[in-house]
């Protein structure tokens, strides 16, 4: 069975920053979401492009400099996402 | 109806049938000086709940296009803040050409402060006092923000005064027009007072806004700097028609929370506020 792969559709969010927070416009639900960091820093690699938690975890690294990336914590904030309809799992 | 009184406040026009003549004479006292509505966007009606009503213990309903099923009725000698009232939930319901924000606003030199807070920050005698020194009154109760420019559009209603304020402002301002004084009204005591001659004059005089302040009563003078998502959400709780607007809600919204300096004030007493506010002003 092929990993599940995140992505936020192209074009369904329109993502504004406010100092520490994120705020974040839904096109489909017209629902804004204010996020706090990871969340923000996710849905911009995720924005239109589908990939796996695993690549999803070396784009952050590499992005973001992080030396100890927690795999668990990353799967915990996309279900998040997911619940929230910011993202799609498929 | 037989009574009736038709108004224009900045872009929005208010027809008021009323089927008492007394609450229309008071509102013309009130709207002297204002253009009529020539095509109104609002009817409001001022009418007893029911027959009875009318004469027994008379009452007036809050009534017109848009009503709320749970909104009480009000005694006859406060049908000016019914219509004031029912005037608001015209707005707060139905009005979408602008993003709305429960705030007050001034102008000076083309450049508005926003004045937002929960009721009884003390918005309104704020503005009011602001414009007894040289600032113009733009709004109260109502600001009007362009979605696409981001221009605050004056709307400049009579300012419904509550409490201690009244004392105060009349204090002040004692040449000035007033309502009836409405006592043991669902916010207290009210008295409404007429805005000045300049700001009637320039209700289509459009400003851009400049500063959002966060004022609060009670407490030693002091101010501190607002923080953008902070600011979002007092802004988006303050409005009634924020998720209606969309997409063009939130776009006017980010950039008023982001690029606007955003400051809370506390102040004990009017010189006190004054004192703050210029020096903010002269400051940005």
């Amino acid at each position: 069975m092929a990993a599940t792969r995140y992505q936020a559709p192209p074009g369904s969010l329109l993502v504004r920053a406010l100092d520490d927070l994120t705020a974040v416009y839904h096109r489909p639900s017209g629902a804004t979401h204010l996020l706090a960091s990871p969340a923000p820093e996710i849905l911009a690699a995720l924005d239109g492009v589908a990939m796996t938690a695993d690549a999803l975890m070396l784009v952050l690294a590499v992005r973001y400099d992080l030396a100890d990336a927690d795999p668990v914590a990353l799967a915990a904030r996309l279900d998040e996402l997911v619940a929230a309809g910011l993202i799609v799992a498929a | 109806m037989r009574h009736r009184l038709h108004v224009r406040v900045g872009p929005i026009g208010f027809r008021i049938g009323s089927v008492w003549r007394r609450p229309i004479e008071q509102l013309a006292m009130l709207y002297a000086g204002y253009p009529a509505a020539e095509v109104p966007d609002f009817t409001v009606r001022l009418a007893p709940p029911s027959a009875w009503r009318r004469v027994v213990r008379p009452t007036v309903a809050l009534a017109g296009d848009l009503t709320l099923p749970e909104a009480a009725p009000l005694p006859l000698a406060q049908a000016v803040l019914a219509a004031e009232m029912a005037m608001n939930l015209q707005v707060a319901l139905g009005h979408r050409r602008h993003l709305l924000l429960h705030a007050a606003a001034v102008e000076r030199d083309g450049r508005a402060i926003i004045i937002t807070g929960e009721s009884g920050a003390g918005k309104s005698t704020l503005a009011t006092m602001l414009a007894t020194q040289g600032w113009r009154f733009m709004a109260d109760e109502f600001v009007l923000i362009d979605p696409v420019l981001g221009e605050v559009h004056p709307f400049p209603r009579p300012i419904s005064l509550k409490n201690a304020a009244i004392a105060a402002v009349t204090a002040r301002c004692p040449d000035r027009r007033f309502g009836p004084l409405l006592t043991a009204t669902p916010k207290g005591t009210v008295r409404h007072l007429a805005p000045d001659a300049r700001a009637v004059a320039a209700m289509d005089r459009a400003a851009r806004p400049a500063m959002i302040l966060f004022p609060r009563f009670g407490a030693a003078p002091a101010w501190r700097a607002v923080g953008a998502g902070e600011a979002f959400v007092r802004l988006t709780q303050s409005s009634t028609n924020y998720v209606a607007l969309g997409e063009a809600g939130f776009d006017r919204m980010t950039r008023l929370a982001r690029d606007l300096p955003r400051i809370a004030i506390d102040y004990p007493d009017t010189d006190a506020a004054i004192e703050l506010v210029e020096g903010l002003w002269r400051a940005l």
